[in-house]
């Protein structure tokens, strides 16, 4: 028989063990995909890639930002990422820092009117006939209006409010001649930080990743997020721009195909790969603070 | 226009919030409520020529269609079955990520691992649907190279082009790219329980996997509750987006559900009224749902959404 000694130290035995196979279960597609963008594509193809390069390569990122269309979607993905993010937060905090207030009047019917929506709403095609009729069908301004404000993001936020900024805090500044507004961006957005990043990443991460509203909305290329395009090369396999097959045979292309597909992966997820891991400190506290109930 | 003294203070002290709240509901009229109203065209008739308003009642005949059509039910059955398997296979995996590292004794290492297991979340749909694709392929993919070489296949298995797979490999790509993401909620949870009783649990001489089980999972109850609600009120809501880009002609016998049907009656046959009435029928049931899980969970375990 183990002692309990013996038995904890198995136990966190079998936790390390477990924990290592969660790790590379979760990080080997990512290496895959990396190593498989920098090698030459005939060693993807006879599956002599597996985990590392074989033969390091950058011929499939050369032809990935030389490609009009990724270029473009980029950039609109980028300029739809920053100002829907920004519309968003603005909207979010415009809603949220009123309705944390408890003696603010109405706000159990302003809250309520919000959050119905959260449990019902028109659905996929009202809301399509009503972006129709306002006009905003292929129209850069449809990615950003309809989902300017996300109402749970907006009770996370409000909770947040409630339970992490002392009321104490804000009667201080009234006292002290500060204006409603003027007590929001002083006092209470500053030591709010934690849950503005987290807001913020998620509306950024939402419309960085979305493709489903320009599906439905946008008509014209030249409006088209990253996430439309890659969907149009990964997914259903046209190249566009970028086979050039003039000249060239079919197995070429395939090569090129094969290579192409990763880089193009890493191209489009590697910003918020990067950006992520720099704020994660924020998320535990932020998401705490934001789901109890206020 | 004559407002109480009550109103009238309130708006003379917070008249800049009341002014901060204008545009946000100004949006919740424009962008939800109208089309909350434009539900209405599942009743009717709808023409495009004379608008909602000017189209003619129809009843429910648009919902008696659906019912009727041969669609019907494999698009309802294929819809329960993702979602009941999704929510079986993806909902305790985040628990366990949860418990499992808060049993690692080096923060660092409990941080490292929740970086890494973080990182599927922030990669789009389209792209990990591209990853399966590229990985699972028949030909050059390194899932079936494995599969072969371990012996564990004796050919290439078509797991992304046939409508054998494509459950198992929305539910496994879903824990994958949530499980770490979702764990957060539990993490937090894991924190705020109470250290001393940990501390007494050891005086009496309880070991670690004792610990797990007595004090710590029992501690995240209210949390799990909660998050399990919020599930089955979403059951009927399975994501548009993964199954839409999943989706191929050989795998649709499985890959219609609700949620594409839809999509594809509206804005690609566009019948609208049908379509609106397809989506409402969903919404419905999706609402009852929630109260349903909601209220018997109130019943059992005192924990409830409101």
């Amino acid at each position: 028989m183990l002692n309990n000694n013996q038995k904890d130290r198995l136990f966190q035995w079998v936790i390390n063990l477990i924990t290592l196979i969660i790790a590379i279960v979760t990080i080997y597609p990512l290496i895959y995909v990396v190593s498989a963008s920098v090698s030459n594509p005939v060693h993807i193809l006879s599956g002599k890639v597996w985990l590392w390069p074989v033969e390091p390569t950058l011929t499939a990122y050369s032809r990935v930002f030389k490609s009009a269309n990724i270029l473009i979607g980029y950039r609109n993905t980028v300029l739809y990422a920053f100002f829907g993010t920004l519309t968003n937060v603005v909207l979010t905090i415009m809603a949220a820092y009123p309705l944390s207030l408890p003696d603010l009047k109405g706000r159990n019917f302003v809250t309520f009117f919000i959050t119905f929506t959260m449990f019902f709403s028109g659905g996929m095609i009202p809301s399509y006939i009503n972006v129709k009729n306002l006009g905003l069908l292929n129209n850069p301004l449809a990615i950003i209006l309809p989902g300017a404000i996300n109402a749970t993001n907006m009770l996370i936020m409000r909770n947040y409010f409630i339970n992490s900024v002392p009321g104490s805090l804000r009667e201080a500044a009234s006292i002290d001649g500060s204006s409603p507004i003027g007590t929001m961006l002083k006092i209470v957005l500053p030591v709010s930080k934690p849950i503005l990043v987290v807001i913020t990443l998620y509306y950024l991460v939402g419309h960085w990743n979305s493709y489903f509203d320009a599906m439905m909305y946008l008509r014209d290329t030249k409006y088209f997020p990253l996430q439309v395009f890659l969907r149009q090369i990964l997914v259903l396999s046209q190249m566009g721009d970028m086979a050039e097959t003039s000249g060239v045979d079919d197995m070429t292309t395939v090569l090129i195909y094969a290579a192409l597909k990763y880089a193009i992966i890493v191209v489009s997820a590697a910003p918020l790969l990067i950006l992520y891991p720099m704020v994660q400190r924020f998320f535990e506290k932020g998401i705490m603070m934001g789901s109890i109930k206020g | 226009m004559k407002l109480s003294a009550s109103w009238r203070k309130a708006l003379a002290k917070y008249w800049q919030l009341y002014l901060l709240l204008l545009p946000v509901i100004a949006y919740y009229i424009i962008f939800k409520y109208v089309p909350m109203f434009g539900v209405q065209i599942a009743f009717r008739d709808y023409k495009l020529r004379v608008g909602m308003w000017g189209s003619e009642w129809v009843g429910f005949k648009h919902f008696i269609r659906f019912f009727t059509s041969p669609n019907c039910w494999p698009t309802i059955s294929n819809t329960l079955w993702l979602s009941f398997l999704s929510l079986i296979f993806c909902f305790p995996f985040p628990i366990f990520l949860a418990l499992v590292f808060n049993e690692l004794r080096s923060p660092r290492l409990k941080k490292t691992m929740q970086t890494i297991t973080y990182a599927p979340h922030f990669i789009s749909t389209i792209v990990v649907v591209a990853m399966l694709m590229a990985m699972c392929s028949t030909s050059t993919g390194i899932v079936n190279t494995l599969l072969v070489n371990l012996g564990l296949a004796k050919e290439p298995l078509y797991l992304m082009g046939s409508g054998r797979y494509f459950r198992m490999m929305y539910i496994i790509s879903g824990i994958w790219q949530n499980a770490g993401w979702n764990a957060i909620i539990f993490i937090s949870a894991l924190a705020a329980i109470d250290q001393e009783i940990y501390e007494a649990a050891r005086v009496d001489g309880a070991s670690r996997l004792q610990q797990l089980f007595y004090i710590t999972l029992p501690g995240i109850v209210p949390t799990i509750v909660i998050m399990l609600i919020l599930e089955c009120g979403r059951v009927l809501n399975i994501g548009f987006e993964k199954v839409y880009v999943m989706q191929t002609d050989l795998n649709l016998a499985v890959s219609e559900v609700i949620s594409t049907y839809t999509y594809k009656i509206g804005l690609e046959r566009l019948e609208y009224d049908y379509a609106t009435a397809i989506g409402l029928f969903n919404s419905v049931i999706s609402f009852i749902l929630l109260i349903t899980v909601n209220s018997i969970s109130k019943k059992l375990t005192e924990t409830s959404l409101w």
